[in-house]
């Protein structure tokens, strides 16, 4: 396996193309320049300490700082969820139960994949572990994040009808169901629609990254097909308890529609 | 009979009174006093301090689904969730004939719900309501979208319900209606007006 490495001059030549957007946005006024300025340089040193601690971890092989690093990208993860929705289900039960659904999908998919199917040596190696679980976490988190979000909207704008079918005796899974039917199917989206188009329009990232690192591309594709099934059930897994454990916080043990527990963000 | 105890609905001074079988209670108030959520916290759809018996059962002692089959809420804007109104409606000569007790032809459930008018979906409404033979209707400007023929159907069925011994607790602006339908009336105060309790009149 061989690379090209890269020489810092190489990235500053990288940036250079980015003045091209900024004359754009200037030019036509768009304003973006700032944001566009501020974006890059987080994206610097973001990856820059990533890389720095991925270096002391990997360098390390231990359990504990290899668990201890997938913690705190739960948490993070948990964080994001719970900041992204429009209309918030009050109080930290939304941070609450997606840091607890993002432990526990990350925990078993990752487990299993690389405890079970790839198998390295030992198990919990950092190398395969933590890049494992940040897709799986990623791409959870955002499911987790649009099903929540859908769900709020729908029942906001479908309230008329849950109070009328919980009116006439149901319950409230069968009153939510439709609802919870469309947040769900929003949450299984991009995943599904990554699935069908990979390789035909873009190559995906990691597979990408193995192939300019000098991998095989049939050695690179069965990992690449290894983690969609991962992340695709990570993220069928993640909008199901999203959802259920939203549909309950959004009714109550009475069978009543609470929206009065939705706050609208700032 | 309904009974309603101590039943605190948003700035509403907690309200007490009784709805007997054979009974059509008729709740007046001003604009914003509170008379839709009343309805709604007697039919447990929005939570409220107190206490509601039906036949001497609290609604806490039985599931609220339970509950909402014998106090039934219709609401003033009639939701729907499917593409015609047939799934929601069993095949029974019984539906048929409440269908027609407020003019509407059977072949109503087999057009899209979105090409009825807003007074074919307000009837329909009232017989999905009736279907299941509730205890206790509660019944929210039932007759907003109608022509006075329509209404005077509408109010022929909700005497029907009522006389045949079961009751109603009626929201509407109809003074004509409330005389009509009505046996007894609950004023709500208005809203910051402190310690009076919902008086009933005869």
């Amino acid at each position: 396996m061989s690379y090209v490495p890269l020489t810092p001059m190489d990235l500053v030549l990288a940036a250079a193309l980015l003045a091209i957007n900024a004359a754009i946005s200037w030019y036509f006024r768009l304003e973006l320049e700032r944001s566009l300025t501020i974006a890059a340089v987080r994206m610097v040193v973001q990856l820059a300490l990533v890389a720095l601690v991925l270096k002391l971890v990997f360098g390390q092989t231990s359990p504990v700082w290899t668990a201890l690093m997938g913690l705190v990208m739960v948490l993070a993860a948990g964080v994001e969820v719970a900041s992204r929705q429009h209309r918030r289900i009050a109080g930290w039960h939304v941070l609450g139960l997606s840091t607890a659904t993002l432990l526990f999908v990350g925990m078993t998919i990752t487990g299993l994949g690389v405890g079970v199917i790839i198998g390295p040596d030992p198990w919990y190696a950092p190398r395969y572990v933590l890049p494992i679980l940040g897709m799986v976490l990623g791409n959870t988190m955002t499911a987790i994040s649009l099903v929540l979000d859908t769900l709020t909207e729908t029942a906001h704008r479908e309230r008329n009808a849950i109070e009328a079918r919980l009116a006439l005796g149901a319950r409230r899974y069968e009153a939510m169901s439709s609802v919870l039917h469309v947040a769900l199917r929003t949450g299984m989206m991009p995943i599904l629609n990554a699935m069908a188009t990979t390789g035909i329009v873009a190559l995906p990232g990691m597979m990408t990254g193995q192939i300019l690192a000098g991998a095989d591309p049939i050695e690179a594709a069965k990992y690449q097909v290894l983690i969609m099934f991962l992340i695709a059930s990570a993220t069928a897994l993640g909008s199901f308890f999203g959802g259920l454990a939203g549909l309950l916080l959004l009714t109550d043990k009475r069978h009543r529609l609470r929206l009065d527990r939705i706050v609208e963000a700032r | 009979m309904l009974r309603v105890e101590h039943l605190q609905v948003g700035d509403l001074p907690p309200l007490t009174f009784e709805v007997a079988d054979g009974e059509c209670l008729a709740v007046e108030g001003p604009s914003g006093a509170g008379k839709s959520r009343l309805l709604r916290a007697i039919a447990d759809l929005e939570p409220a301090h107190g206490q509601v018996f039906l036949d001497g059962a609290e609604r806490n002692e039985m599931p609220a689904p339970q509950w909402r089959t014998h106090v039934r809420y219709s609401g003033a804007e009639p939701a729907w969730w499917t593409d015609t109104a047939r799934p929601l409606f069993p095949t029974a000569a019984r539906v048929d004939r409440l269908l027609g007790s407020v003019a509407l032809d059977a072949t109503v459930l087999d057009r899209p719900i979105a090409v009825l008018s807003t007074g074919e979906r307000q009837r329909l409404a009232l017989v999905r309501a009736l279907i299941d033979e509730p205890k206790v209707l509660l019944l929210d400007e039932p007759t907003t979208a109608l022509d006075p023929q329509a209404a005077a159907l509408v109010e022929e069925l909700i005497r029907f319900h009522v006389l045949s011994g079961r009751s109603a607790v009626l929201v509407s602006h109809d003074r004509g209606q409330i005389e009509r339908v009505s046996h007894a009336r609950l004023l709500l105060p208005k809203a910051a007006g402190g310690a009076a309790t919902g008086e009933r009149a005869a």
